[in-house]
């Protein structure tokens, strides 16, 4: 198994500070951006966005539709010209050493980036020859990445007939035609099944298995939970927390406990038992046997569980957990994420402009 | 998960895939130039469709023109033949063009510019292969006009070689021409828009020339004008070309005027599309 695993979450917390730790390892950032901005007409799509991204990590940028996140990879890619501020990728500067930066970098856009009119095959050979491969290298490149990605069978057929997960995967390999040290990857799972959505992720381990740095934008609180060592959340444009997810999750509260009963219909009675002994507000889910409520002291909780089956409430199932990155960004913002991943309004504006 | 196995192997074959890869030489203007030309050529041969503009209107306007203004203009159609159809081609190529930009915006709005930006290559290929296949769909409306007019009668006093030296100098002029429509792909944000100004532009342009009429017959303002068009002194010299009488003065502006269209839209195109956002 790759080091990068979902397990290794409190893994990571554990490390001494990973702050100063990477703030010490100063050369060894693979982007240090200060100050970004980015305005388009009125709208302040990126405005001071500050990043350290420690190199070999994967680190997510979490934030909900027109948070700016695509705009901030697009800077950082060298596609777009912040209007201030600077950045550097492996020590290089986005705008003054644009060249050498792409030469090291490789963006996976949020819209798939192959061409739908070419086969997988000739869009590869394409980006093969585009970096210097001779002829024949190339199609022997095309024909490995297409092996590697599951799409050997597709490897003649136009693109435009290839599915979601397919696309993904092909623009995923259209990324690694040479071996980038940073790979930045704009919402990589949005609209994926999550068979799919499992097959991308196991690219991303791959990747940083073989040394590579990700940057991953996300609007899956889950899939930054899952993938990332470090998070930023974002929102209107600027980072409104960092750290490893545990530390984010930790700064909101100690965490949950989710109950639920054998019998809806006891519910109302068991809502202001739970809270009594919680001393806490209790939550009705929306599932009619359900209830939670955030904890501040696990001491209670034993407490709690036990006066519910002195006053005869069986409980179906019941769980401890650390707050979710819903709650988290709900208690940051003081708004949910966004709850529709189908970034509908968000590509018309983008069609729009 | 249920299959831990096949998930497995999938993360080898990608590490795989990502440690063979050793990273190339960077290759040069021209090899790159040459590579965006074949992907420009996989379009065509993936949408054929994109010929009909180059095999019908040069078959369209040919036959139209030679029966329409023939009889009454020079009182034999083949006699008019001789003199139109060096300027229908003129015409229908500098017409053609236009698709140029028509069809390099709708490519650069789709995603996959995105990557070609992100290459470490050198930019202006990414625009220059695609107006070197363009010259081969130019060739081959030229080619299609010319058998046309070979059966309907032309007979180019200087022969086949005349024939091709004038279609090489429209060659020339069409990519040059080009710049322009790409530019203004480019800086336009709908497609119809771009479509309404490039026919606001070639339709005078094409028409107020010496195409269809001696400019000596047109009032004096209007002849003048046709003077400096440059599609009427390509087309003069196109007609010396073919009918074995160069004329050197015509040949040399079209080539100055040529270079300056690539020298002054050359740098604007690439500038708008670093710009473009
Ligand atoms: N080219 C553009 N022209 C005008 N406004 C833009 C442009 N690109 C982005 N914006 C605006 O900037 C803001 C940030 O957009 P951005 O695409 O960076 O957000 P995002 O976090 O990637 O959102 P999503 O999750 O929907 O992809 C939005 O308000 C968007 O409308
Ligand atoms: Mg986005």
């Amino acid at each position: 198994m790759p080091p990068h695993t979902p397990g290794d979450l409190d893994g990571v917390a554990l490390q001494a500070d990973p702050l100063s730790a990477a703030a010490a390892a100063g050369p060894t950032l693979a982007i240090e951006a200060s100050g970004l901005v980015k305005h388009f007409g009125a709208t302040r799509a990126v405005d001071g966005l500050d990043l350290r991204v420690p190199t070999g990590t994967v680190y997510g940028v979490l934030g909900p539709n027109g948070a700016g996140k695509t705009t901030a990879i697009r800077m950082l890619a060298t596609l777009l010209r912040p209007d201030a501020g600077s950045a550097r990728v492996f020590g290089l500067d986005i705008v003054s050493e644009a060249d050498a930066v792409r030469s090291r970098v490789s963006l996976t856009g949020q819209f798939a980036s192959v061409d739908e009119d070419l086969t997988g095959l000739e869009n590869l050979v394409l980006l093969s020859r585009l970096w210097g491969y001779s002829r024949a290298t190339a199609r022997t490149r095309a024909r490995a990445l297409l092996e590697a990605f599951d799409l050997a069978a597709a490897a003649e057929r136009q693109v435009k007939t290839y599915s979601g997960g397919m696309r993904r995967r092909l623009d995923l390999a259209a990324s690694i035609v040479v071996t980038p040290e940073l790979i930045f990857l704009d919402e990589p799972t949005t609209g994926l099944d999550p068979r799919s959505r499992n097959q991308v992720w196991d690219i991303i381990r791959a990747l940083v298995a073989e040394g590579a740095t990700v940057l991953l934008t996300t609007q899956y609180l889950d899939e930054a939970d899952h993938l990332a060592d470090r998070i930023a959340v974002i929102d209107h444009g600027r980072v409104i927390a960092e750290g490893s997810s545990s530390q984010l999750k930790s700064s909101v509260g100690s965490g949950a406990l989710h109950v639920r009963l054998f019998d809806p219909a006891q519910r109302p009675f068991a809502e202001p038992l739970l809270a009594r002994a919680l001393n806490a507000p209790v939550r009705l889910e929306a599932d009619p046997a359900a209830l939670s409520a955030t904890v501040s002291d696990a001491q209670r909780v034993t407490q709690a569980l036990s006066e519910l089956s002195r006053a005869g409430v069986a409980l179906a199932t019941f769980a401890l957990g650390q707050p979710s990155l819903d709650e988290v960004f709900l208690a940051l913002t003081g708004h949910p994420a966004e709850a529709d991943i189908d970034d509908g309004p968000a590509s018309t504006e983008e069609a729009a402009a | 998960m249920t299959a831990i196995t096949p998930r497995q192997d999938a993360q080898t074959a990608v590490r795989t895939a990502l440690s063979t890869s050793a990273r190339p030489a960077r290759p040069g203007p021209v090899s790159t130039s040459l590579t965006f030309w074949w992907r420009a050529l996989l379009k065509i041969k993936h949408v054929p469709e994109q010929l009909f503009d180059v095999t019908a209107f040069p078959i369209m306007f040919l036959l139209l023109f030679t029966y329409l203004f023939g009889g009454a203009l020079a009182g034999s159609t083949t006699a008019y033949l001789q003199e139109v159809l060096p300027g229908i081609l003129a015409l229908t190529v500098a017409m053609i063009t236009m698709y140029t930009g028509v069809t390099l915006n709708r490519d650069i709005s789709k995603g996959v510019h995105d990557r070609f930006r992100s290459l470490p290559v050198w930019r202006p290929a990414t625009l220059v292969g695609p107006l070197l296949a363009d010259v081969v769909r130019y060739s081959l409306a030229a080619t299609v006009m010319i058998v046309l007019g070979l059966a309907l009668g032309f007979r180019p006093g200087a022969g086949l070689t005349g024939m091709v030296v004038a279609v090489a100098l429209l060659l020339v002029f069409a990519f040059s021409l080009s710049w322009v429509w790409t530019m203004l792909g480019i800086i336009m944000r709908s497609e119809n828009a771009l479509m309404s100004l490039s026919m606001l532009i070639l339709f005078p342009l094409t028409f107020v020339s010496n195409v269809f009429v001696r400019p000596e017959t047109l009032p004096s303002w209007l002849e003048s004008l046709v003077a400096v068009n440059p599609i009427a002194i390509l087309v003069t010299a196109m007609r010396g070309l073919a009918h074995g009488h160069p004329a050197t003065g015509e040949i040399t502006a079209v080539l100055a005027i040529s270079a300056a269209f690539v020298a002054v839209f050359g740098p604007l195109t690439m500038l708008a599309y670093r710009r473009k956002t």
